[in-house]
């Protein structure tokens, strides 16, 4: 009984030691890190398009820390869907987007002809990419189009559409080699 | 003109180099094939036919396998097969399993190690254990009494160079072959003799390593030398190795009294230490990555050979050091990333998330 | 054999070995056997305005203008760019995107120059004497030639000798490392002299004490010119040619770096920092005809080889020669060229048409047969043989990298330094599984590069998202903090219309009539905005303009200059109203010519500043109401007028009625 009892106190005190020492441990080198919000919110494209749903980025990410799914995020794609269930330490989900997979790069394009400066897409545009006045024609800076959408239901005349932004030579890059992920046997495996 | 404007019969799109050197798979595979020869030879002429028999067993098992498994996989047999890796590993495990091994261990070591130990990793490349190693270890663990008992080797009364009787032991019912135990293992047995009166007590010691073993081991080490010399691998893993071995050794030799582990010679001289160093531990695919990675990893080898040959349960442990140093292999490349042109220090460990 | 080892030996400096290295087969005697050509003119030029790294240069030229060979044709366009100058007289046909050398097979806008024949030169501005100029001249001429790395990588060569940093070692890149390439051979076995020339040039501009030659020991014959010309020179003393021994790839900058001199060019640094700047032969010999000769760079050193070509050579061509041109001069096999190359095997890129033009950096054109660049077998799989970071001039893993690669994991891709990959191509040549390690790198750099690209336009958005939600943010507060303010502002006029009659002269009721003017103000232009006629508010907005500015200019003037302005005003009003009234029958145009002469008379008779201040706002009220009503009478739009004339009607009523408050 006693060698029982002297077992329980031993581990009763090495309990306590350790307790201690990691109670020490957790103050004294506490990680002063991002709160998770604004780490989710660093991955997200910032197209403020709300296409998950949320009014902006921001949002989404306050829903995602509270339990929200991480791939309702089409303009970020897959990679943004990665990105999230890296941080997130999740398993990765398939986009929830119809259409293509990867995300073609697009910006808002004004048929300056058409429009009659109406200011309404200016008001819908959530990174004020839009330059114009009343009764001005509207133009877009498509360097800080984020290709949202969100201007092109607004106009009254649909003069604007969205255009894919043209590869150049020099932002041309070269893609990954064919079937990146399959060896040459595996190619010769499915095709016979 | 239309020759100027486009012609599709140019060939673009294909990146730099446009030329490659001549070198491929199946050349590396080849060459390392070639360097087993000797050793071989060596293993025949000590131990009987019973070892060509059993690589030549041991290679059709491994060609076999691989063909099974490319079927099930759905790969091209002609791709797959020519590049020569399943020879290899065949050809490996024939010389390491001993030479009276009855064929279905063979069957169980080789078509584990093709199948478990390679395919089911993902093939070629993919594996994270030494395929012939995971065999022999199988194998070793589940039958210690057929693997332990090697022949006793030439110049030695029960030698059997009969092929038909080794062909009969291989595969018929089992010859009453005359078994013995190796150098390593009656060293490793012997508590009351000193070195010299084990020399003279045991005809298989002979020499420094043991009757037979001394010249296997030297044609093994020719045909890593002849390796070395064609650039199939660095230096760094058996050098590593060899070194660790003989400094282990020396440190604990014990001088020649009854409690001595045998001397540096007798070590990287006996058992399967230049198998080990040149063709087992210099496995690409398993091992670390980088020179200095190499270099521990056959540093780490070297150690556990001589603790497993000194201290542990069998009397030779490549396998197990092998298979205990794949697993630290990925450790070893985090640590070891080789120092990039134009930085102060290498990068070391994993990245750091931001 | 036996020369070459007297060379090596003879060269004294101490080198150092490069880090791994491959010996691809060089291939160099097949292009090295005949002079540098020339080639015959061709009809057409094709001068792409991206021949650099950089921006592209800006077209100075319109269609049709005729120009003469070596003038601008188009300026460099920022400070990373260069100058293009036309490499023959003639006429400039088109600027229009034509397919230029590059990897992509994409095409981009180019200057087309049809040649007329004559091949007539500009006036050139030659520099007898260079050491009288100051090294800033010297640079400034060097830009304005158009001069870029001929070496391969194309970089404006002005900005590498301005990079304000101490420059103790000018290295000349004589190596020429890449198999098939013998242009820099080819010209240093011809033009040593003007290499030496150009190089002390390049040692002035910069004030390197020393100059270091470096050439590969597999090219004798150039050393030995080199040797010679630098002995005659006078600058000998200052430079020193030196031998290594051939390697691939040891004509990169940074490994020439390493083998001259020991260092390492840290990464993401320049040789400058170093207080090294490293020069192609090529770009010596540029340099040296655009200060001596006046020059500017139009012409270059370009390779033809390869099995193809019936006589491969060296040719002297004019930037913009289609290849086709180049190729026909050597003798094309056209059934049997199956691979063309810009640059050399190791590091160029093949091309899928033959039109497409020699740029300042087409070192090299390779007109390959199927045997010679077979196609690349399918690879296999990597076995982690080791065998690429062997040979890996930067020490990298190209195992790891590429295993990385492919999981398109970014992190580790840049914790084993993919960005300072050379992309030299020795792993891949040496790979056993002929994997394209290269293409995986320049792919995972290319993604790598659009990520960042991207996260930083996204944080650009967030701020500008953000800064939108303060603003609006900000403007709903102000709307809210106005629409009390008028609430309360209303509720005080009520009470101040309660105490009309009995207070007088009151700041308050200035204020209050301020306020009731305003308000007199307002409501006409409502009216004329529900016209919804466009010329009337196109009116209205000059109008506004108008007024504002004569209301500017009222308010900034003293006591007596107001009095004459008002006086002047008066007088243009009351032509307006003349013409009003001459527009229309009715009377009520004289009436408000009254109201504003009693208006505009008052401020000289009140005293206190702020009743004048009153005054003058209603005057300016009246005036923008008059220009309105001047506008519309010029207009003759007989139902604008009679809008603005009621808009004036009720005007003056309000301002009546301010009047009456205040008095």
């Amino acid at each position: 009984m006693e060698i029982v009892l002297y077992a329980i106190s031993a581990l009763l005190a090495l309990a306590l030691l350790f307790g201690a020492i990691l109670g020490f441990a957790s103050i004294r080198y506490k990680v002063e890190g991002n709160p998770i919000v604004d780490q989710i919110n660093e991955i997200l494209p910032q197209t403020q398009c709300g296409q998950c749903g949320y009014p902006g980025c921001r949002p989404y990410a306050q829903a995602i820390a509270n339990g929200e799914a991480i791939n309702k995020c089409p303009p970020g794609g897959q990679a943004t869907v990665n990105a999230l269930a890296g941080l997130l330490d999740m398993e990765p989900q398939t986009l929830d987007a119809e259409g293509d997979e990867v995300p073609v790069t697009r910006v808002a394009f004004i048929r300056e002809a058409e429009c009659i400066g109406c200011t309404k897409c200016l008001q819908a545009c959530p990174v004020d990419a839009i330059v114009g006045a009343a009764k001005q024609m509207h133009t877009v800076l498509a360097d800080e189009c984020t290709g949202c959408d969100l201007c092109v239901d607004p106009c009254p005349v649909e003069c604007i559409e969205m255009r894919p932004v043209a590869v150049t030579t020099r932002t041309w890059s070269w893609p990954l080699p064919p079937n990146g992920a399959l060896i040459a046997t595996d190619r010769r495996g499915q095709m016979s | 003109m239309a020759l100027i404007n486009s012609r599709s019969s140019i060939r673009a799109g294909q990146t730099s180099p446009h030329k490659l050197a001549l070198n491929s798979t199946q050349r590396v595979m080849g060459l390392l094939v070639l360097a087993t020869l000797p050793g071989l030879l060596a293993q025949t002429v000590f131990f009987g036919w019973g070892t060509l028999i059993n690589v030549l067993w041991c290679v059709l098992i491994a060609l076999g396998c691989e063909a099974l498994v490319l079927k099930l996989r759905q790969r091209s047999l002609a791709v797959c097969l020519s590049d020569c890796s399943a020879v290899v590993a065949g050809v490996l495990l024939g010389l390491a399993l001993p030479p009276f091994a009855p064929w279905w261990l063979s069957l169980v070591a080789v078509s584990f190690a093709m199948i478990i130990g390679k395919h089911l990793y993902g093939g070629l490349g993919q594996n994270p254990f030494n395929p012939a190693m995971l065999g022999y270890v199988l194998v070793l663990i589940s039958f210690p009494q057929e693997m332990i008992a090697w022949l006793p080797p030439m110049g030695l009364e029960g030698h059997n160079n009969s092929l038909s009787d080794a062909a009969f032991a291989i595969f018929g019912s089992g010859v009453d072959a005359v078994s013995m135990a190796t150098p390593l293992d009656v060293l490793k047995e012997n508590s009351s003799l000193t070195i010299n009166e084990l020399w003279q007590a045991n005809p298989v010691f002979d020499g420094m390593a043991g009757r037979g073993w001394l010249w296997v081991n030297v044609a093994y080490l020719a045909g890593g030398l002849f390796l070395l010399w064609r650039r199939v691998f660095t230096w760094h893993a058996p050098i590593g190795m060899l070194v660790a071995i003989t400094i282990m050794a020396t440190l604990f030799w014990q001088g020649s009294g009854s409690d001595s582990h045998g001397s540096p010679m007798f070590h990287l001289l006996s058992g399967a230490t230049m198998l080990g160093a040149f063709f087992i531990i210099t496995d690409p695919v398993s091992g670390a990555t980088s020179n200095r990675g190499r270099l521990i990893f056959g540093v780490g080898v070297g150690i556990m050979v001589y603790v497993i040959r000194a201290w542990g349960g069998y009397p030779d442990g490549v396998a197990f050091a092998v298979l205990l140093m794949n697993m630290a292999a990925p450790t070893i490349d985090y640590y070891t990333q080789p120092r990039t042109y134009g930085h102060h220090r290498a990068n070391k460990g994993m990245p750091k998330r931001d | 054999m036996n020369a070459q080892t007297k060379l090596i030996a003879t060269s004294e400096r101490k080198i150092w070995p490069l880090t791994g290295g491959v010996h691809p087969a060089e291939n160099k005697h097949q292009s090295t056997g005949m002079p540098i050509a020339s080639v015959p003119l061709p009809e057409t030029l094709v001068l792409p305005l991206l021949q650099h790294a950089g921006t592209p240069a800006e077209p100075v030229v319109a269609v049709g203008d005729k120009v003469l060979k070596g003038q601008l044709i188009a300026r460099a366009s920022g400070v990373v760019s260069a100058a293009l100058h036309a490499p023959s007289s003639g006429v400039i046909t088109a600027l229009e995107s034509r397919p230029i050398p590059h990897p992509s097979g994409f095409s981009e806008p180019c200057i087309i120059l049809t040649t007329d024949g004559a091949d007539r030169w500009c006036e050139l501005a030659a520099v007898n004497d260079y050491r009288r100029l100051p090294p800033a001249e010297l640079v400034a001429r060097i830009r304005d030639a158009g001069i870029s790395g001929m070496g391969g990588a194309g970089f404006p060569t002005a900005l590498k000798l301005s990079s304000g940093l101490p420059i103790h070692t000018l290295i000349l890149n004589g190596t020429e490392c890449e198999p098939y390439i013998t242009a820099d051979d080819m010209l240093m076995r011809e033009q040593a002299q003007a290499i030496i020339a150009g190089a002390a040039i390049l040692q002035y501009v910069l004030g390197a004490g020393q100059c270091l030659i470096g050439i590969e020991d597999n090219k004798p014959e150039a050393i030995a010119a080199m040797r010679a010309a630098l002995a005659e020179s006078v600058d000998a003393d200052k430079m020193e040619i030196v031998v290594f021994p051939t390697i691939y790839p040891s004509g990169g900058e940074k490994q020439l770096i390493q083998i001259l001199t020991g260092q390492e060019v840290p990464s993401g640094r320049l040789p400058a920092d170093l207080g090294m700047v490293v020069q192609n032969v090529g770009t010596a010999v540029a340099v040296k005809e655009a200060i001596v000769d006046g020059k500017p760079l139009i012409s270059r050193i370009t390779t033809l080889t390869g099995a193809a070509l019936q006589k491969p050579h060296n040719v002297h061509a004019l930037i913009g020669t289609p290849a086709h041109h180049l190729l026909q001069q050597a003798g094309l096999h056209e059934s049997q060229l199956s691979t063309l190359v810009f640059g050399g095997p190791m590091m160029g890129f093949s091309v899928d048409r033959l039109d497409i033009p020699v740029t300042k950096t087409a070192n090299c054109l390779i007109a390959a047969t199927q045997a010679e660049f077979p196609a690349a077998p399918d690879p296999q799989a990597c076995i982690r043989c080791g065998h690429c970071a062997q040979a890996c001039p930067s020490s990298l893993l190209p195992q790891q990298l590429y295993w990385h690669a492919r999981a398109e994991n970014y992190q580790q891709l840049l914790h084993h330094n993919l960005f300072d990959c050379i992309e030299c191509g020795a792993c891949a040549f040496v790979c056993p599984s002929a994997i394209p390690l290269v293409q995986y790198y320049r792919a995972s750099k290319g993604a790598i590069r659009t990520l960042e690209a991207k996260q930083a336009q996204s944080e650009r958005s967030r701020a500008r998202y953000e800064n939108r939600l303060a603003r609006m943010a900000q403007e709903s507060a102000e709307k809210e903090a106005k629409r009390q303010a008028n609430a309360e502002r209303a509720a005080r006029l009520k009470a101040a219309k309660a105490q009309e009659q009995v207070a007088e002269d009151d700041p308050v009721q200035a204020a209050i009539a301020r306020a009731k003017a305003r308000k007199a103000a307002g409501a006409p232009a409502k009216v004329a905005l529900s016209g919804e006629q466009k010329e009337l508010k196109i009116q209205l907005s000059m109008a506004r303009a108008q007024a504002k500015k004569t209301e500017r200019a009222l308010s900034a003037c003293v006591d007596d200059e107001t009095t004459k302005k008002l006086t002047s005003n008066l007088a243009m009003l009351n032509e307006q109203v003349a013409k009003l009234e001459q527009a229309f029958e009715g009377g009520s145009a004289e009436v408000q010519a009254e109201e504003k002469r009693v208006k505009i008379a008052r401020p000289a008779l009140s005293d206190d500043e702020k009743k004048r201040k009153v005054e003058l706002a209603m005057a300016n009220a009246a005036v923008k109401k008059l220009q309105r009503a001047l506008d519309g009478a010029s207009d003759d739009d007989a139902a604008t007028l009679k809008q603005q004339l009621a808009d004036a009607e009720q005007r003056v009523a309000g301002l009546k009625l301010a009047l009456e408050g205040r008095l």
